[in-house]
């Protein structure tokens, strides 16, 4: 014997504690009171499907599912193919790369609060971005103001930082694209476009399916972003409240129906879960690539 | 020979490009940190015509952002040990330990990672009210304190490491706690240093949940201070921009230390998002 019996019980103890308490009860308990109409002062009756009826009836539980599958549409595309393009552009070392790599990295290391106060100051109707388009010959956007622009906006806020983040996991796909396959394919004749299509994409597919996977999961999660550009409201009317959103706002405080989100929650989490597992299951393919 | 240079020119424009779309909007934000009073912040001028740092002290006048830093600063610290040491500890049991009950474990910390926490912050309020925990800075700790993927990232790395060096330590009759600290953890000190970089940087971005566990200013961490600065002075942008500053500065300075356990962990992590 190597140990005593309980001794891997007193190595795990902490880690499981703080996972049974704080995520598995929770989930737990939040599948209980969605079938009640339990009250951020506690109490609650068993209401059956009560709840899930009501969502279906409720327009704001589907303006914010849809905004948030807007979002999941709107930010995937640019992020699967926007990094790729940065990332072939920091791949090839020439002077003073390292510094590049560096400084496109630096919106992934400044928090979404930090990153969500910049764009609401840039895109403020007299920020930086509108000085530009008055400049050219435009006049002001209400980049915040209009329901449409305001998720338009948040949208873009979510790309920009996720460019570096992304742009990491496609570099070290790239190295891995033999080169004979690039020369092979110039010998052809074909152009850098070409080149594109038929070598780089073919080669890195997998890792393009993950990252899409990732940044889908990632753009149904949203919150903050439209928080704060928001600046707590959800747009006007809240009309660009997402899922997560909904849920704050409809749990938290006094008020909160905490029966009401929680079957939210259910919802959400039923939709990430395929999110995540599809993702999984694309990261251990392409671990075994 | 020309058309090589041809190329590098249009490289290195490319590279300029993303440069001012990735810094540019930092160097604004940073550009208004500094403006005097009597300067017009719409207009778009980087450089100010007279720089001031009065800023940085006139925004802790209104709000406490010193303390919301160092709010902030415990916070993410306290995460950084625990999740070192707790998730080291139960993945050296996982990996490393033979006893009943290890697949229940390795379960819960498995469907832990499924489950989003988004999902659950509703009922976990509710948990934490149980426990007297919200509006504490430990409540704010607690849900993240051992993070279950950190705790199959360490695994992994224990797994990794050859069984001899351990079996040679029973003989010379180590016990399994001298084996984990003395062997076990010197090895994966690569793995920590992610782990150790990452709990940070969670922690201290972290928004959703202190805004919902934390009701009095005075416990605020610094990501709901500024996003309390914005929403009472949003009239005065200089204020704001000052508290996002001191805010993204001690990130930026660990990651220029750190960089290539950042990139490193970036592709270990990534199902973390």
């Amino acid at each position: 014997m190597t140990h005593r019996p309980y001794t891997p019980w007193l190595f795990l103890a902490p880690g499981l504690a703080i996972c049974l308490l704080f995520v598995i009860f929770p989930f737990l308990n939040m599948i209980v009171l969605a079938f009640t109409d339990a009250s951020a002062l506690g109490g609650g009756q068993f209401t059956g499907v009560d709840n899930f009826v009501r969502m279906a009836q409720d327009p704001k539980f589907w303006a914010a599912a849809r905004n948030s599958g807007l979002y999941l549409v709107g930010v995937v595309p640019p992020l699967v193919l926007l990094p790729l393009l940065i990332a072939m552009l920091v791949q090839k070392v020439v002077p003073g790369i390292g510094i590049f790599r560096t400084a496109f990295f630096t919106p992934v290391i400044a928090s979404t609060v930090v990153v969500g106060l910049i764009w609401t100051w840039l895109l403020d109707s007299r920020g930086l971005v509108n000085n530009v388009v008055e400049a050219l010959g435009g006049s002001r956007i209400g980049f915040l103001t209009d329901s449409t622009l305001l998720l338009v906006s948040s949208m873009v806020v979510t790309v920009w930082r996720g460019l570096g983040y992304y742009m990491v996991i496609y570099l070290a796909a790239l190295a891995n694209v033999p080169k004979d396959l690039h020369e092979a394919a110039m010998v052809d004749g074909a152009g850098p476009v070409r080149r594109f299509w038929s070598v780089t994409v073919p080669s890195i597919r997998p890792t393009m399916v993950l990252v899409a996977a990732l940044s889908a999961v990632n753009g149904f999660r949203v919150f903050s972003e439209i928080y704060l550009l928001s600046g707590g409201s959800g747009g006007p009317g809240g009309a660009s409240t997402t899922l997560v959103m909904l849920i704050q706002l409809t749990g938290r405080g006094l008020t909160g129906e905490v029966g009401y989100a929680s079957a939210l929650s259910i919802v959400l989490f039923v939709i990430l879960l395929g999110l995540l597992l599809v993702t999984l299951k694309l990261n251990r393919r392409e671990d075994q690539l | 020979m020309k058309r090589a240079h041809l190329h590098l020119a249009l490289r290195y424009l490319g590279l300029l490009a993303v440069l001012a779309i990735s810094i540019g909007p930092f160097l604004w934000q940073f550009a208004t940190s500094i403006k005097g009073p009597s300067e017009d912040v719409f207009v778009p001028d980087f450089i100010p015509d007279d720089p001031t740092f009065g800023n940085y002290a006139a925004v802790a006048d209104v709000v406490p952002v010193w303390n919301f830093a160092l709010n902030s600063l415990g916070v993410a610290s306290v995460n950084v040990i625990t999740n070192c040491l707790g998730a080291a500890m139960a993945g050296y049991a996982l990996a490393r330990l033979r006893f009943r009950g290890r697949r229940f474990a390795a379960v819960v910390f498995a469907s832990s990672i499924l489950v989003p926490f988004e999902a659950i912050m509703i009922s976990l309020f509710l948990v934490m009210r149980g426990f007297g925990l919200t509006n504490t800075l430990t409540g704010v700790v607690l849900p993240g304190a051992v993070a279950a993927l950190n705790v199959l990232l360490l695994r992994n790395a224990f797994l990794a490491l050859p069984a001899e060096v351990e079996e040679a330590a029973i003989i010379d009759g180590a016990n399994a706690w001298q084996r984990f600290t003395r062997l076990a953890l010197p090895s994966v000190k690569g793995t920590l240093v992610v782990v150790a970089l990452f709990s940070f940087m969670f922690s201290w971005d972290d928004f959703l949940w202190p805004l919902i566990v934390l009701s009095d200013q005075e416990k605020y961490t610094l990501t709901i201070g500024l996003a309390y600065l914005q929403g009472t002075f949003v009239q005065n942008q200089r204020l704001v921009a000052a508290g996002t500053i001191i805010a993204v500065v001690p990130l930026i300075l660990l990651f220029l230390l750190l960089q290539k356990h950042f990139f490193r962990g970036v592709g270990e992590g990534a199902i973390k998002g």
